[in-house]
């Protein structure tokens, strides 16, 4: 691929400049801090005619970010993990101003214990709130989705702010080719953003956000939060087809890979499904009929998509870097709960958890897994949910325990 | 600074923009401040609100303001303000609005937000120079949830999560100097019972720009324990006695606006309020008077020195 070299962050950064956003509230976190350091260095110089403020917390961050969107101009932010659980509060809140925006989360493992690395909780935790959710496996995704995001939380059949997620280190630090598209281009696929009937002004005023009393009002809204994001994946499908038109790249709400003739496939998110389509050209080369289904969409959940990926498939791995703490995977759960009830569903639906706290996971693991789905497809008994985790690193743990035993009985 | 006009009862506004029928208890106090307020203020400001007693008053579909609302959270309204202020300012300096459209950006938090969980918020606000007016009616204590004590409680006082027989057990936090220590455009303290001293203290914020608080002490009946209709009364002796000295900080400088002649005993404002029953029933309590009544006595001390 032609292009220019950028990280993730870099990606992101560069598709805020190229989204012509007026208004940045910020706050830094690892492994998000590139993008808002990029930004800030071209707000400085006068490369990006954006205002940027830091605030005192993500929690402020999100409230300046939905109430700037709530006046009527168009705002990029970021944040990672412990920020964005510490924002959750507005994350929530701001989906019912019904205001658009575009949040990039760099996802990092949440506490306790304390991590810098990789894995999709946090961005999970956001989940129910009413944002958008774009997942992204390379930097040019990154770019692209955020162009994307921004059609999409802004379109009048749904005004609901949008999470754009890469994976931290993974995609954040990691520098890949990226097509740099123009300015021109960029402004014909999104227009200069016109707030419409969003806007505080002194000769229209409104009310935002107010209180209501009783659980028929309150429902009133909720419900329409939801059918709006259930209108999103419609929109989605259109603006990504007008996206592939100006820019010859596909982002389909699922993304396929080697599925159509496969037995079984893997159902993954984001940047470890990289990882997975290379264990499955391996696979294939050793005759095994496997392929990838990877959602682009968390949410709307592009039930369709899915169903029509994996239908008439004997098995579906779903791998799971996020542990709802006594259920298990949670796009698992929610990939069974389209595939319920479908004629020609696949029988064997496995769980797998791995990649936590920016664990790999190796070659070999996704060959076992396809072993497992195979003895699993030829048996009709599906194995309870496994969390991926080797008899070496177990090994490493107990002498790191071993280590600090010995220490401690010295100090005694 | 500007010269006000507001010297007399008769310089108030005549025309009065808060609808009535809201939520609000009778003899609210804070209410009652937000109405002379927001005659000096006017109907161009976007109230951005935290959870609070205040909360109630914007309620789908009615609101009694005739200009906008957002509310955000207890702890940030101060960055809703920030994100309001932004983008008007972007949307002015790119001349996609005219600036007939512009608005003041109005905090407005009860105590429980200003003087402990917004007030990260409000440093982080005021520290960025924000152009916004925080009004915060104080009625010292978590009214809506039914009067629980509050950083901004004061000494002594009986609340639903101080039931002993000496009260609460803290002191009154100095809001007024956390805000002057961060040197910003203009704090003053307020009360409703004393509207010509509130009126021309608004006039004064309007005319500056930055960072502005006003304080506003909010006798509140249903939390404080006294008839609504004594509500004028209690609140013209938290200013009499002492109890609520009112001031403004302005250029560096703080300055008292009315200093009370010959102060009353805090007896006489103690004595209206159910919630300082126990200092003199069952038997009085002279320590606890004593100590409250030291406490202004120093305070008057300092402030003529």
């Amino acid at each position: 691929m032609s292009g220019r070299l950028l990280t993730g962050n870099g990606a992101a950064a560069w598709a805020a400049r190229l989204a012509h956003v007026d208004y940045v509230p910020a706050f830094p976190i690892t492994p998000q801090t590139e993008i808002i350091e990029t930004i800030s260095r071209w707000t400085d110089s006068g490369e990006m005619p954006a205002r940027m403020v830091t605030l005192e917390s993500e929690h402020s961050m999100l409230t300046a970010a939905g109430a700037a969107a709530a006046t009527g101009v168009r705002v990029f932010t970021a944040t990672s993990s412990q920020g964005l659980l510490y924002a959750m509060e507005m994350i929530y809140a701001v989906t019912g101003w019904r205001v658009p925006f575009v949040l990039v989360n760099v996802s990092r493992g949440i506490a306790s214990p304390v991590t810098l690395e990789s894995d999709h909780n946090d961005i999970m935790a956001a989940r129910d709130s009413g944002f958008l959710q774009l997942h992204c496996s390379t930097c040019q995704e990154v770019l692209d989705s955020i162009l994307l995001a921004y059609r999409l939380a802004e379109h009048q059949r749904v005004r609901l702010p949008a999470i754009v997620n890469l994976d931290g280190f993974y995609l954040s630090f990691t520098r890949e080719a990226v097509d740099l598209p123009d300015a021109d281009t960029v402004r014909r696929f999104l227009k200069p953003y016109d707030p419409e009937n969003i806007k505080f002004r002194a000769s229209q005023p409104v009310s935002q956000a107010v209180a209501v009393l009783g659980g028929s009002q309150y429902s009133y809204f909720r419900y329409e939060i939801h059918l709006a994001a259930l209108n999103a994946i419609e929109v989605y499908r259109e603006i990504a087809a007008e996206f592939a038109d100006l820019f010859g790249r596909s982002y389909e709400a699922v993304e396929t890979y080697r599925t159509e003739d496969a037995n079984i496939v893997f159902l993954m998110l984001g940047s470890f499904a990289t990882k997975g389509k290379d264990a499955v050209d391996r696979l294939r080369d050793g005759g095994a009929n496997v392929g990838l289904v990877r959602p682009r969409l968390l949410r709307p959940f592009p039930e369709d998509e899915i169903r029509r990926a994996v239908t008439g498939k004997q098995a579906v791995i779903v791998i799971d870097q996020n542990l709802s703490m006594g259920k298990g995977g949670v796009v698992h759960a929610e990939t069974a709960s389209v595939l319920y009830g479908i004629p020609d569903a696949p029988r064997v639906l496995l769980s797998f958890i791995g990649g936590l706290g920016g664990r790999d996971i190796s070659a070999e693991e996704f060959y076992e897994m396809v072993a497992i789905a195979e003895q699993a497809i030829a048996s009709g008994d599906t194995p309870p949910p496994r969390l991926l985790f080797t008899e070496d690193e177990l090994r490493e743990i107990r002498k790191l325990q071993a280590v600090a035993q010995v220490e401690r009985e010295e100090l005694l | 600074m500007k010269e006000t006009i507001l010297k007399r009862m008769k310089d108030l506004p005549s025309v009065h923009l808060l609808g009535g029928g809201t939520a609000m208890c009778a003899g609210c106090g804070a209410l009652g401040a937000l109405h002379e307020i927001y005659d000096v203020l006017g109907e161009k400001t976007v109230f951005i609100n935290a959870a609070g007693c205040m909360t109630l008053l914007a309620n789908y579909p009615f609101t009694p303001f005739r200009g906008s609302w957002l509310y955000t959270a207890m702890a940030s309204a101060p960055a809703g303000a920030q994100g309001v202020r932004d983008a008007l300012d972007i949307l002015l300096e790119q001349k996609r609005i005219s600036s007939d459209e512009n608005l003041e950006a109005v905090v407005l938090t009860g105590d429980g937000a200003a003087y402990g969980m917004g007030l990260s918020a409000t440093s982080g606000a005021i520290e960025r120079g924000l152009d916004f007016i925080y009004l915060c009616y104080d009625n010292e204590g978590y009214g809506n949830t039914g009067q629980q004590f509050s950083a901004a409680t004061p000494h002594a006082a009986r609340t639903s999560t101080s039931t002993g027989p000496a009260g609460y057990s803290g002191y009154k936090k100095d809001l007024f100097a956390i805000w002057a220590a961060h040197r910003p455009a203009y704090v003053a303290t307020v009360i409703g019972a004393e509207p010509v001293d509130l009126s021309r203290k608004i006039e004064t914020a309007r005319s500056l720009k930055g960072p502005r608080l006003i304080l506003a002490l909010a006798p509140c009946p249903t939390g404080w324990g006294y008839d609504p209709e004594l509500s004028i009364d209690v609140g013209k002796l938290a200013v009499q006695t002492g109890i609520w000295p009112l001031k403004e900080y302005i250029d560096g400088q703080v300055q008292h606006t009315k200093v009370p002649k010959a102060r009353r005993p805090v007896e006489d404002y103690l004595r209206l309020q159910g919630r300082f029953a126990h200092l003199f029933e069952p038997q009085r309590q002279d320590k606890l008077i004593d100590e409250i009544q030291g406490r202004v006595d120093a305070y008057w001390q300092n402030a003529a020195g």
